[in-house]
Formats: structure tokens, C-alpha cells, sequence
């Protein structure tokens, strides 16, 4: 019973004892490596396969349509089918685009947002690398993408896609900011930047702590992520389908790939910095972090079929006017909170009373900071 | 060779290498991709020297951030899509600023040899992010500050020059 709950180090320590008979220490070592590293992949794409299938099924029911429901049971089989169309689709190069970068960007799309899954701990002891860096890592490694987005657009010599692009970096470099800055609340409380030692503070879940801070972290990553109601970059009603209007076949499934990707290193480090990450009764830690994944997961495609598109003029203004300010302020409240309630030593639920009494000023300051911004605006516009 | 420095002779190929090619390149966004390569081979260099948390920083805002650079340049950049054919990278100065540039080298190498480097074979232990950050506030307060107040005046000065 108990080998249900460590599958995943018991698993490694049988195979590191099998493997020592027959190698010296090192190669075992490669090979442990080489197979976390493959398992971790191929965990990945598999859960992105299904993620398209899983979102068009549920946009389907919101819209009051069955959605894919051909192939297979169910439509289950619906992303293979895709799978088989896309590779054997044929690849156009435009004659005028810039072939090293039209190649090598969706290369440098997909590369990233798999390489931020070397700190995600899937379960307990399940992390590849537990880093004393790791959060940074996260999202320094993240942060790369924006650069295979904008070869993209540049290299294809399309008006579309170099408009797409530049709307994609310009949006992905400013909600950065206010995206690092909700995590500095939760770092300030852990005092470490390591995945494993985030999890194992998190004796009550940060969301609790840190509310403000989790809507922040949410909405701009999802802005991060171009998806709907912020996904100006790839608007198919203005610029065809922006950065990667000119890719076909298994380069445009790049993108695609690159895109669900980032939303699963998305939500799992929301969950493991916010939500608890692997912590849970009863069920084993790593079926805790794929549920608690999911339910992110869903939020999102939730949105997704529910809200219309932002203006662009409208998204610059809602990033540094108000998410970067509320993000600062949210960082000293949790600096007053943490000096006069220090986190170590004090009892969990007197934390979670400061914190509350915390939040509240931190809402009554913005609301009062922000009130009927719609209002202030009418006035000017009839002003002027 | 340790495997140590064979990884340090190639990262610093590359990273010298991708220097060269972005000052030879002749498309403004070609050259800046090659600037990022080299960026992210500096970064390599810091992972060598086990100092994970400036590596994560310079990826974040150099290789990262480099990216507006990029937009700007092809905002400024009249006809972005084509390479600058016909136009040649040298004019007429280029015999005084290779003079000089070449003084400066010998210079800089001259003084990196001789100077008596201080080595710390005591290895840094516990939390190095921490000591940093203790570093920042109590020892090295004052560069920390001044390096402040300078990013903040060039961007204050960025915007004035902006909206001119």
C-alpha cells in the first residue's frame, strides 16, 4: 500500500540497485538522468494531446455543441487523428522568408517551457532538480520563448506575423513584471527560492495568505500564455493568426505544443507555489498535483469560453497601471505582516488571522485607489 | 583537461564566437539574435562558476529582456525585412578606431595579467542567494544604492527623451 504513495523514488531506487550490478556509478547516473528526463517529456506532450482535446470538449458543452466525437470512443482518439494530419501535412517555406530563423524559432518555442520541468515537483521526492534557484529558474527559462516568438514573426516576411510578433513581445515583457513580482510575496514568507522548500512551508496553502497575490499571478500569466480574453498576439479576426500565420504542418503543431506546454508549467508552478503543490490527505501527493493542476487547467479554458478579447490599447494601461502597482503593494503589506508576525515561529491559523486583517486594508487600499476607473474616464473624454 | 575546462574552452567559443558574428552581421535583427546567443553563453559561464542565481539573472534580463531591444530596433529600422546590401561596414575612421581599440586591448590584457588576483579557494557554504542579499544590504550598501539611482536616472531620462 505504502509503494502506491513513493511510487515514483521507489521506482528510482529499484532501478539505481539493478543498474549498479551491471555499470559503474556514473554511467548509472547518466542513465537515471536520460530516463527522467525522457519520462518527464513524454509525460508532457502526452498531457498536451489530450489538453486540445480536453479544450475543445469543453468549449463544445459551454457553446451547447458535443464537440469531437468521431474518432474512437467518445472522440478520445481525436488528437492522434490530429497527430497523423499534422506530420503528414506539407511544410511551406515562403520563398522570401528568412530560412535559418524561420526554422530554428519553433525549435526555440518548444525548447523552453519543457526545460522549466526540471524544477516542477511532480509529487513528494518527485522533482528532478530541486535548485536553490528553482522559481527563478522557472521563470527565467519561460521568459526565452518571447525570442522564438518574434524570429518567427521577423523570419516568415509577413506583415501579419511581424505585427503578431511584435503585439506578442510587447505584451509577454510587460505582464513579466507583474508576474515575478506576485511570486515576491510567497519568496518573502519562504525565505527560499527552491520548489522543494516552497512545498514544505506550505503547512496552510498561500492562496490563503496571499489572495491578492494569486488573482495577480493569474492574470498575468495568463497574458503570458496569449490566451483568450488576452490573446491579441494570435487575434484571428485581425491579423490571421499573428507570429505563426506563415507555418504549416509539424511546425505549426510547434506552436501549438509550445503554447499548451506553457500552460501546464503555468499551472503547476501556480499549484506548487500557491495551492500547496503536492500536499493533500488521503490520496497519493502526485494525483494531489495533477488534480490540483487541472483544476487551473480548467479555470482557464473556462475563460476562455466565456470572455471577448481586450483591446491592445487597453492592455498596456491595465498592466503597469494596475496590476505592477497592486503587485508593490501586496509586497509591503507582506513585509509589515511577516516583521510583525515572523512565519517560523508563530502558530499557522494566528498567520492566517494577520493575513487576513492584512488583505482586507490591502482591498480596501486599491479599491479606493481604483474606484469607477470607468467613471473617471467618461468625465475626461466629455471634458476634453 | 578536466571536463571543467573542457566545457569552459567551448563555452567561451561559442560565446565569442556568436560576439564576432553579431558585429559582422549586416541585418540589424540577425546581429541582435546573434547578441542573445552570446548573452546565453555568458550565462553558461556563470552556471560553470556555480553561481546559478547571476546566470538566472542574466537570462531573465539580458537574453530575455533583449528582446524589446530587438522591437525597437525594427521599429527604428526603415525596410526591417531586407539586409543592408551595397552598404559597406567600414568608413573612413576605421584605422583610428582599430588603433585604438587595439590599445585598449593590450591594455586590458596587460592589466588582467598582472594584477595579483585575489583566489578564495575557501568554498562559499549554506545559502548563497542569502549571503547575496545580506551582501546587498549591509556591505556593499552604498555601490548597491549608487547603481540604483543610476538605472533609475536613465530611465527618467529614457522617457524625457521619449516624449520629446
Amino acid at each position: 500500500m505504502q509503494f502506491i504513495y513513493d511510487i515514483g523514488p521507489r521506482i528510482v531506487a529499484i532501478t539505481a540497485q539493478f543498474l549498479g550490478q551491471h555499470f559503474p556509478a556514473w554511467a548509472v547516473q547518466l542513465i537515471l538522468m536520460i530516463v527522467s528526463v525522457a519520462t518527464i517529456a513524454v509525460f508532457v506532450l502526452i498531457t498536451f494531446m489530450f489538453l486540445t482535446y480536453l479544450e475543445r470538449k469543453i468549449i463544445a458543452r459551454m457553446q451547447d455543441r458535443i464537440g469531437p466525437n468521431r474518432v474512437g470512443p467518445l472522440g478520445l482518439l481525436q488528437p492522434v487523428a490530429d497527430a497523423i494530419k499534422m506530420m503528414t501535412k506539407e511544410d511551406i517555406t515562403p520563398t522570401v522568408a528568412h530560412r535559418a530563423a524561420y526554422n530554428i524559432a519553433p525549435v526555440l518555442v518548444v525548447a523552453p517551457p519543457l526545460m522549466a520541468f526540471a524544477v516542477i515537483p511532480f509529487g513528494k521526492g518527485m522533482i528532478a532538480a530541486d535548485l536553490n534557484i528553482g522559481i527563478l529558474y522557472a521563470v527565467a527559462i519561460s521568459s526565452l520563448g518571447t525570442l522564438g516568438l518574434l524570429m518567427a514573426g521577423w523570419s516568415s516576411r509577413n506583415k501579419f506575423s511581424l505585427i503578431g510578433a511584435m503585439r506578442a513581445v510587447a505584451q509577454m515583457v510587460s505582464y513579466e513584471v507583474p508576474m515575478i513580482l506576485s511570486l515576491m510575496g510567497v519568496l518573502m514568507i519562504t525565505g527560499s527560492l527552491a520548489m522543494g522548500q516552497i512545498v514544505s512551508k506550505q503547512a496552510v496553502p498561500f492562496i490563503i495568505l496571499q489572495p491578492v497575490a494569486f488573482i495577480i499571478y493569474f492574470i498575468s500569466s495568463i497574458a503570458e500564455l496569449n490566451r483568450t480574453p488576452f490573446d491579441i498576439p494570435e487575434a484571428e479576426s485581425e491579423i490571421v493568426a499573428g507570429y505563426h500565420t506563415e507555418y504549416s504542418g509539424m511546425k505549426f503543431a510547434m506552436f501549438m505544443m509550445s503554447e499548451y506546454v506553457s500552460v501546464i508549467v503555468m499551472a503547476a508552478v501556480g499549484t506548487t507555489v500557491f495551492l500547496g503543490g503536492w500536499r493533500g490527505p488521503v490520496l497519493p501527493s502526485y494525483i494531489w498535483f495533477l488534480l490540483k493542476i487541472y483544476v487551473i487547467i480548467f479555470v482557464l479554458m473556462w475563460f476562455r469560453g466565456t470572455l471577448p478579447r481586450l483591446r491592445v490599447d487597453q492592455l498596456q494601461g491595465f498592466a503597469w497601471k494596475f496590476c505592477v502597482p497592486v503587485a508593490l503593494l501586496n509586497i509591503f503589506m507582506s513585509g509589515i505582516v511577516i516583521f510583525l508576525v515572523p512565519p517560523n515561529t508563530t502558530h499557522p491559523l494566528v498567520q492566517v488571522a494577520a493575513y487576513a486583517v492584512g488583505n482586507i486594508i490591502l482591498a480596501i487600499v486599491v479599491l479606493l485607489l481604483y474606484r469607477r476607473p470607468t467613471a473617471r474616464a467618461a468625465a475626461a473624454v466629455s471634458g476634453a | 583537461m578536466s571536463i571543467t575546462q573542457v566545457a569552459f574552452i567551448l563555452i567561451s567559443a561559442i560565446t565569442l564566437g556568436s560576439a564576432l558574428a553579431m558585429v559582422t552581421s549586416r541585418t540589424v535583427f540577425v546581429a541582435a539574435l546573434w547578441m542573445v546567443a552570446a548573452f546565453v553563453g555568458v550565462a553558461a559561464l556563470y552556471i560553470l562558476l556555480e553561481a546559478g542565481f547571476l546566470a538566472a539573472i542574466q537570462l531573465l534580463i539580458y537574453a530575455g529582456g533583449i528582446a524589446v531591444l530587438i522591437l525597437f530596433a525594427i521599429m527604428l529600422t526603415p525596410r526591417v525585412m531586407q539586409p543592408m546590401e551595397g552598404l559597406s561596414r567600414f568608413n573612413d575612421q576605421w584605422m583610428f578606431v582599430a588603433a585604438v581599440s587595439a590599445f585598449l586591448f593590450a591594455g586590458l590584457w596587460a592589466l588582467a595579467i598582472r594584477t595579483d588576483w585575489p583566489v578564495n579557494l575557501q568554498r562559499v557554504t549554506g545559502d548563497n542567494i542569502f549571503l547575496l542579499g545580506r551582501g546587498f544590504m549591509t556591505q556593499y550598501l552604498l555601490p548597491f544604492e549608487v547603481t540604483s539611482i543610476l538605472l533609475l536616472v536613465a530611465l527618467v531620462g529614457a522617457i524625457v527623451i521619449a516624449r520629446d
